[in-house]
């Protein structure tokens, strides 16, 4: 598959705090990645450095197999980075056709993608008159109009009421659909889980995980379970060789796999040592939980 | 070259402050043909601009370069706030995110300085032409074209004034801060060589060999860029007649001098290379 971008050893310092530690990630075609970070976790600067605003300290980056320089190659990405950034005394259609001439591509697209993001009806209205979910999805629109090989998104919904959140959300899910590769920075984890395929977990500087969604989600889950008489439960649990460890949480035990145990099995076999369940569940862990629990670790 | 300065002229263009200035601009200096009908009476000293010499070939040259000069400010204000809004909007972070250069941006700029000083050049050209030709008591080609070497100057003197412009807007962030510390900066270059003379080095009003210290101040680059064209009136007859009936001479220079275009030169060299850098080493 074809690689987009290589980051290999990146590092970015500001006098001593060491914002990027060593980051090497490599974004393929027609992927979508997340990437995942609490706050100041040097997500934003790593972008920065890529897209020609932050300066790297050490290390190297690619675009497209390095064929081209960055600002050339970055006419190839569509990005959004932080807070929309326009000239607000320009209509909405003047401030894409400034980015096509920056971009060097004609004006064919600026109507097409103002429907995209439902923003036709206003393009002759001045940016300064915008909404702050207005402005995102011109933000978007602009970053779609040279039909971009990668979007990178950089918390795209913040600040946004819940009906600009739906409306982005909507709006990536397309964009992901047409098959364009994304990189999705956001704390939104439920919105990395269903849109990425692919998510990279960084903090303090330093990346902590990197691989499929699944990757990051498979464990073998656990079982929430409720019964009559715990200490009953519990011990018959013990027999069971695929159980890690059971805790008791409120009035329910939980149990934590270490290999596949099916639900029904559970039940049945419990069944014959006369334990009846009033509730039973089998999860897995959400990605919420993953990554704080990847996090914070130290 | 064509696309760096569509995108910079829109961005002038569009941004209604920017284009009041410029239409401000380029009125004011075409209403300069209108001094030709300045006409006073004052009993004994009658005066007529257009019959007083101000217009004859060549000096016209000095004269019309030398007062349209002044009317800069109003471009230096466009230039300072157009860099000053790229940081405060965000969008130079955005345009080199869109795919442009550090090089390219701050060319952008560059050639919106070069038009800008070239429209002005051409227009204080055309309108000082039909002045002298209308006015001007030696309509010899020769004549005509003759000392156009202020043209030379006054192109330069708005080329190294708005490069200054732009460094300090960049490395300042702010208009109005820019514009304040050139106002400073213009009040440094006189007050410190002042002290430096009369305090420091111990000159007096007296002394007549103060040569290494005034050619000092010459080196500032706002006092060699208003070196370039010196004040033209002195040179005038009439004021010469004045002066000398009062018993005063004056002895000066009114060409513009070598010196001063290498000094010139070199502070615009610097200043576009300091922006440049600027660009470069700054995090966004």
């Amino acid at each position: 598959m074809e690689t987009i971008l290589k980051i290999s050893n990146l590092h970015k310092k500001y006098g001593k705090v060491h914002a990027v530690n060593n980051v090497s990630i490599e974004i393929k075609k027609g992927n979508v990645y997340g990437i995942l970070g609490p706050n100041g976790s040097g997500k934003s600067t790593t972008l920065g450095i890529v897209l020609n605003v932050v300066n790297k300290t050490s290390g190297d980056f690619e675009w497209f197999g390095g064929a081209h320089t960055t600002h050339e190659a970055l006419k190839k990405v569509g990005a959004i980075i932080e807070r929309p950034n326009f000239y607000p005394y320009m209509s909405a259609e003047d401030n894409l056709k400034l980015v096509c001439k920056i971009k060097n591509i004609p004006f064919t697209k600026v109507s097409e993608k103002l429907e995209l993001v439902g923003l036709l009806e206003r393009k002759d209205s001045k940016f300064k008159t915008f909404s702050l979910g207005m402005k995102q999805r011109l933000a978007i629109a602009s970053a779609l109009l040279n039909d971009p090989e990668i979007l990178i998104l950089d918390e795209p919904t913040n600040g946004l009421d819940p009906q600009g959140i739906r409306q982005i959300r909507d709006l990536i899910r397309i964009i992901a659909n047409q098959g364009t590769t994304i990189l999705l920075a956001s704390h939104l984890l439920d919105e990395v889980e269903k849109v990425c395929s692919h998510v990279i977990v960084i903090r303090n500087g330093v990346t902590l995980y990197q691989g499929m969604v699944d990757g990051i989600t498979a464990n073998e889950g656990f079982f929430e379970l409720e019964s009559d008489n715990l200490a009953q439960l519990k011990t018959a649990l013990l027999l069971f060789p695929q159980i890690e460890k059971i805790e008791e949480e409120d009035s329910k035990v939980l149990v934590y796999l270490n290999a596949n145990l099916d639900a029904a099995a559970l039940n049945s076999q419990l069944f014959k040592q006369n334990i009846t369940l009033s509730h039973l569940v089998k999860r897995k862990n959400s990605l919420e939980e993953q990554f704080l629990e990847l996090t914070k670790q130290k | 070259m064509k696309r760096l300065l569509a995108i910079e002229l829109q961005k002038i263009w569009q941004n209604k402050a920017s284009r009041i200035l410029t239409i401000v601009y380029f009125l004011s200096l075409s209403l300069l043909a209108t001094v030709a009908l300045i006409e006073f009476d004052f009993g004994v000293f009658k005066f007529e601009a257009a019959k007083s010499g101000f217009f004859n070939f060549p000096y016209i040259w000095h004269f019309t370069t030398y007062i349209a000069s002044w009317l800069k400010i109003f471009l230096a204000v466009i230039i300072v706030s157009m860099i000053a809004n790229e940081y405060s909007y965000g969008t130079l972070k955005q345009n080199l995110i869109d795919g442009m250069s550090k090089k390219e941006f701050l060319l952008s700029k560059v050639y919106t300085i070069l038009l800008f000083s070239f429209v002005s050049t051409t227009l204080v050209f055309v309108i000082s032409l039909i002045l002298g030709l209308k006015y001007s008591s030696f309509t010899e080609i020769g004549i005509i074209f003759s000392d156009l070497e202020y043209l030379f100057a006054y192109f330069l003197k708005h080329l190294a004034f708005f490069s200054f412009c732009l460094f300090l807007a960049l490395l300042i962030k702010g208009s109005a801060f820019t514009l304040g510390f050139i106002f400073i900066w213009f009040l440094v270059e006189n007050i410190g060589h002042a002290i430096l003379k009369y305090q420091i080095l111990g000159y007096t009003h007296l002394d007549k060999d103060t040569t290494p210290i005034d050619f000092l101040k010459k080196l500032f680059p706002l006092e060699s860029m208003s070196n370039l064209i010196v004040e033209p009136f002195t040179r005038l007859n009439f004021v010469k007649s004045v002066t000398t009936t009062v018993g005063a001479t004056i002895e000066k220079n009114y060409a513009v001098e070598p010196i001063s275009i290498a000094i010139v030169v070199f502070w615009t060299c610097l200043f576009l290379f300091l922006s440049f850098n600027i660009l470069k080493k700054r995090d966004l």
